[in-house]
């Protein structure tokens, strides 16, 4: 029954690279995509920092050819993102066996549905853009992009899990024989609902975000989209794929504490650590790096850093958030840092946590500031 | 300043629904997170809208929020100082 | 095919009225939902301050499990749940609470599946959980999804129901399926114990 379950293409764009290739040169070169806001014109411009994709809208549309202003931001990082995925994995018929998508986003067509939600009321041209709103609009259009017929294709939208969830999904059905090839991953643009939001929530820093730092005081918002291509063994030998890493293994479990909070010892992400390494068959003691959640709130990295040291006793391996570099990207989060993890794996590196502090009275939030290259086996 | 701290009890009690507690059993300096009433950070941020619409406060930092909330009493002595 | 599994117990929730197993344990003339369950929660002297916080659709789901799960020491019980109304009785509260200042406290129940939350928070519950929405109780649908927990192993029981909302209207309906119990856990069974409490 087991079977495995490859990665063999990714994509990615978020604020610090278009590509995979630029993701990666920022990541080691310690450069952040956080800044302060240019493209959404909100009255906390001045109080917050996020994490920007460069590219306007503008140019996604002619780089895709797609008429002016037709689709939301949050399917035009998508459409980009999973392309890159797929011309990676070099798939020359996408319908050559069975592929499934499973993307994950929290807002949807939220940036342009907010753009004109005066003018629903004045005609109905601005109409097309509550049809988009919807969290399958994106996922829709990947599928059209890519020319995916009949097949398997769902969203999820599980707040800043979505993605992370949505290649469990993706793998569960590789692994039950379901489909041999599932892309996943997910999209979010930046939008002024997400914006107020977590204004509400008094979780924004009002400076560049700090993961695991003393002083930390809060998240940055920001956007991305990231996909990975999942195949079954019995594609990578029938194609001779290239596979550039395994998902071994992967859980989600239920905190049990509050609405919103975690709780402050991580009872939830020990759970979620523990089964992911049974489903992988690994010892504690095998995993060289963390990638973090670490969104940099107060509550996030106490929950987490308590749950590492449950998890991996006084055996607590390298650990960062690169949050710092690309802000939160919330539905996305789960596969921009799965896609920075096999940059990782490929490279032997550990990523620094940029703006972190050290403060060396309690050893776990002792991590190195710098790129740290680990010796390959 | 008691009748503050009279109508800040009462105040608290009917936001955050605390159908259990009443206001004699709220002393000035009990502490009101954590073992005390037990209120949790959404406890902490319907406090922050009461400053603002009940006395014209506003808060930025939840953060500042731990030491005003930590009491009925320095509530009472923050909001004297800075009511609009 | 047969069917290993059974009803361990059940309850229901309707018109001001609590029934567990088919008897009536509580009932009170309440003029609203709220003071219903205000007197429901002292009746039962549930000492849970939290309660008082949650929205209807929590607070009703909460009393209907609570019978339950009381005694359950089964803490693999997985959740699944069912209703129409979504959570759109505080979906309303907080769109009025936005013209003036919008409500955390009230924000954090905008989602249906809020309420398995406090069930798990209160129980202590590390398990499954899922929410569906339907236009109808929809047994089919709990009466797989339940088989498939506990025949994949990811749960020992399942607490599986109806819980809606709206408009002051309540209506709950809730049993855990189990290795042994009274009745076999079949579509016939959940029809009838859903229409006669």
């Amino acid at each position: 029954m087991g079977k495995g379950v490859a990665i063999t293409g990714m994509g990615i764009i978020s604020a610090i690279g278009n590509n995979v290739e630029e993701n990666y040169e920022s990541l080691i070169n310690s450069k952040t995509g956080i800044a302060k806001i240019s493209k959404i014109d909100t009255i906390h411009k001045d109080a917050i920092l996020v994490g920007e994709v460069a590219m306007t809208n503008t140019a996604f549309e002619t780089q895709l050819g797609l008429e002016e202003n037709s689709w939301s931001r949050t399917s035009l990082l998508a459409v980009t993102a999973a392309k890159e995925a797929v011309a990676q994995a070099q798939i020359k018929d996408i319908n050559d066996c069975r592929t499934g998508l499973v993307s994950g986003t929290t807002v949807g067509g939220m940036d342009k549905s907010e753009q004109y939600f005066y003018d629903y009321f004045e005609s109905d041209a601005a109409w097309k853009y509550i049809n988009g709103l919807h969290a399958g609009d994106s996922t829709q259009k990947i599928a059209h992009q890519l020319g995916l017929e009949e097949s398997f294709a769902t969203t999820i939208s599980t707040a800043c899990s979505s993605a992370a969830n949505a290649i469990m999904l993706g793998a569960r059905m590789i692994k039950a024989g379901e489909l041999d090839r599932v892309i996943v991953g997910g999209s979010d643009a930046l939008s002024k609902f997400t914006i107020n939001g977590f204004k509400t929530l008094m979780i924004l820093s009002d400076t560049f975000n700090t993961p695991f730092d003393d002083h930390r005081k809060g998240l940055n918002l920001g956007e991305a989209a990231a996909f990975l291509v999942l195949e079954s063994d019995d594609i990578v030998e029938r194609d001779g794929k290239e596979v550039l890493a395994y998902v071994k293994g992967y859980a989600n479990a239920n905190d049990a504490h509050h609405q919103t909070a975690s709780s402050d010892n991580g009872d939830g992400a020990v759970l979620a650590m523990e089964k992911a390494l049974k489903v992988a068959g690994l010892e504690p003691n095998t995993v060289d790096y963390v990638n973090a959640h670490g969104t940099a709130t107060p509550n996030n990295d106490l929950s987490e850093g308590r749950a590492l040291l449950r998890v991996f006793k006084d055996n607590v391996p390298e650990f960062s958030s690169t949050k710092a570099f690309t802000g939160h990207t919330l539905a996305v989060a789960g596969v921009v840092e799965a896609v920075f993890s096999v940059l990782a794996l490929q490279n032997n590196v550990v990523y620094p946590n940029l703006n972190f502090k050290p403060l060396c009275k309690n050893s776990i939030y002792c991590q190195k500031q710098s790129l740290k290259k680990k010796n390959s086996m | 300043m008691s009748d503050l701290k009279q109508e800040l009890k009462e105040k608290i009690i009917e936001q955050l629904n605390l159908e259990d507690v009443s206001v004699a059993e709220i002393g000035d300096t009990d502490q009101l997170f954590g073992e005390g009433l037990g209120l949790d950070s959404i406890d902490a941020l319907e406090l922050i809208v009461m400053l603002d619409k009940d006395y014209g406060i506003k808060l930025a930092d939840p953060k500042e929020g731990r030491k005003i909330f930590e009491s009925v009493d320095t509530m009472a002595t923050y909001i004297e100082a800075n009511r609009a | 095919m047969a069917n290993d599994y059974f009803i361990q117990a059940y309850s229901h929730i309707r018109n001001n009225q609590i029934w567990h197993n088919g008897e009536s344990i509580f009932t009170a003339d309440s003029a609203d939902f709220s003071s219903f369950m205000k007197a429901a929660y002292k009746h039962f002297a549930l000492d849970y301050g939290k309660f008082f916080k949650m929205d209807s659709l929590s607070k009703l789901a909460f009393m209907a499990s609570n019978p339950l799960l009381n005694d359950e020491p089964e803490k693999n019980t997985a959740l699944v749940m069912t209703n129409k109304a979504g959570s759109l009785d505080t979906d309303r509260k907080h769109q009025t609470t936005m013209n003036d200042y919008p409500s955390p406290a009230v924000f954090v129940y905008t989602l249906p599946n809020i309420c398995l939350g406090e069930i798990s928070i209160k129980h202590q519950l590390y398990s499954e959980n899922a929410f569906f929405v339907f236009d109808s109780f929809n047994p089919s649908t709990l009466h797989d999804y339940a088989n498939a927990l506990l025949d994949s192993k990811k749960a020992e029981k399942v607490l599986c129901g109806w819980v809606d909302f709206e408009h002051q209207k309540h209506d709950a309906f809730l049993y855990i399926v189990s290795k042994s119990g009274t009745f076999e856990h079949s579509l016939e069974t959940l029809n009838r114990l859903y229409q006669t409490p």
